[in-house]
């Protein structure tokens, strides 16, 4: 009885991928937006310590930023010791004074005074490079240092 | 005349690899913002620093030793306790002058908010999340109080306040830096930081 004959459907409706575009974008501009662009690859290994008493750093362009910690696995060769990292390479004490000259100069007068040094320090660093660090500031005036952290109360563990 | 059909549509299949492309750039050449941390004031550099006469017990002495221990005015002490050790001892008010502390008035602690000195040494061989974790404790115990007299004063937190003052994009608000500088500098006055680092003892 061809009256109750299933209907067979000719073909599976396409599913419409108009709104994958949209649905993308949206990803793309919100991580455009929360993220910050990497400006240095790290030759050292940084896992910040946590702090809860913190402040938001401003625009990032008042900031430097200074890198500590051990050299990573693949960078075996720079040895085993606590090293500085400036913009990409590794550095001494020493090279902390004409770097911070060099970061001023490339700012204009106007935003010199709030330019603050963004220590990003590993926890495992030991006090005396840190120590060296804070005194070649003070003695090149860039008294605005920030000890950037991860947020977390360092109490409790 | 012709007839007009449906118009072509136009292939939008591809978009979305592009999308996808730019996405994936982001994701990888991008680091989600970590960009907070305490802001410090280091002291300038002088060769022979001055040692003004300070009075024992304005002084709070905290120690941490190269196997990250601590010693508050020669006492051992869990870093847990330290918060509430240099909240105690800041608003100790001893001469009676202060008017805002709410402390014990004990004779044998600070004076008062203006006179007391926390000291902070360290090792060289302490670890720097250890010289962090004081350092927070020392500084949420000014920042407690100093927010606690704005809130008593202005109605909003003393951190707050500051860091408004302080953000280069203010100066786009007429009068908004003009208005809070001075609260800042009337809240900091009350409980001025005084934080002070010895140099760290070289152990070899």
């Amino acid at each position: 009885m061809p009256k109750f004959k299933k209907e067979k459907s000719a073909n599976v409706p396409e599913i419409s991928t108009a709104s994958l575009p949209d649905i993308v974008f949206m990803l793309l501009f919100f991580f455009m937006t929360a993220t910050t662009m990497k400006d240095s690859d790290l030759m050292i290994e940084n896992r910040l310590p946590k702090a809860d008493q913190t402040a938001k750093l401003h625009k990032k362009n008042y900031i430097m930023y200074i890198y500590a910690g051990k050299p990573k696995d693949n960078y075996k060769s720079l040895g085993a010791a606590d090293r500085i990292q400036l913009n990409d390479k590794i550095s001494t004490v020493a090279d902390l004074r004409s770097f911070v000259i060099t970061e001023r100069a490339e700012r204009n007068s106007e935003d010199e005074k709030y330019l603050t040094a963004s220590l990003k320090i590993d926890k495992e660093v030991k006090m005396g490079l840190v120590q060296d660090i804070k005194t070649e500031l003070r003695k090149v005036e860039q008294l605005k240092v920030n000890y950037t952290t991860n947020q977390g109360n360092p109490v409790s563990k | 005349m012709a007839k007009r059909g449906t118009p072509p549509e136009v292939n939008a299949g591809s978009m979305a690899d592009i999308a996808f492309l730019l996405l994936i750039f982001f994701l990888v050449t991008t680091t989600i913002g970590v960009d907070q941390g305490i802001n410090r004031l280091l002291p300038r550099y002088e060769e022979t620093p001055a040692v003004p006469p300070i009075n024992e017990r304005n002084i709070l002495r905290v120690l941490v030793n190269k196997d990250n221990q601590l010693l508050v005015n020669e006492v051992p002490m869990e870093i847990a306790k330290v918060r509430e050790t240099a909240i105690a001892f800041l608003e100790n008010n001893g001469k009676g002058t202060c008017s805002y502390c709410e402390g014990k008035k004990d004779p044998n602690s600070s004076d008062s908010p203006d006179d007391a000195v926390i000291s902070l040494m360290n090792d060289g061989q302490t670890s720097y999340e250890t010289y962090i974790t004081v350092q927070n404790e020392l500084v949420a115990a000014y920042y407690f109080l100093r927010d606690r007299e704005s809130m008593r004063r202005y109605g909003k937190k003393y951190t707050e306040i500051e860091y408004v003052a302080n953000d280069p994009a203010s100066k786009a608000v007429e009068g908004l830096v003009e208005e809070l500088e001075p609260k800042v500098k009337k809240i900091q006055d009350m409980f001025p930081m005084r934080l002070s680092e010895a140099e760290p003892k070289k152990s070899n």
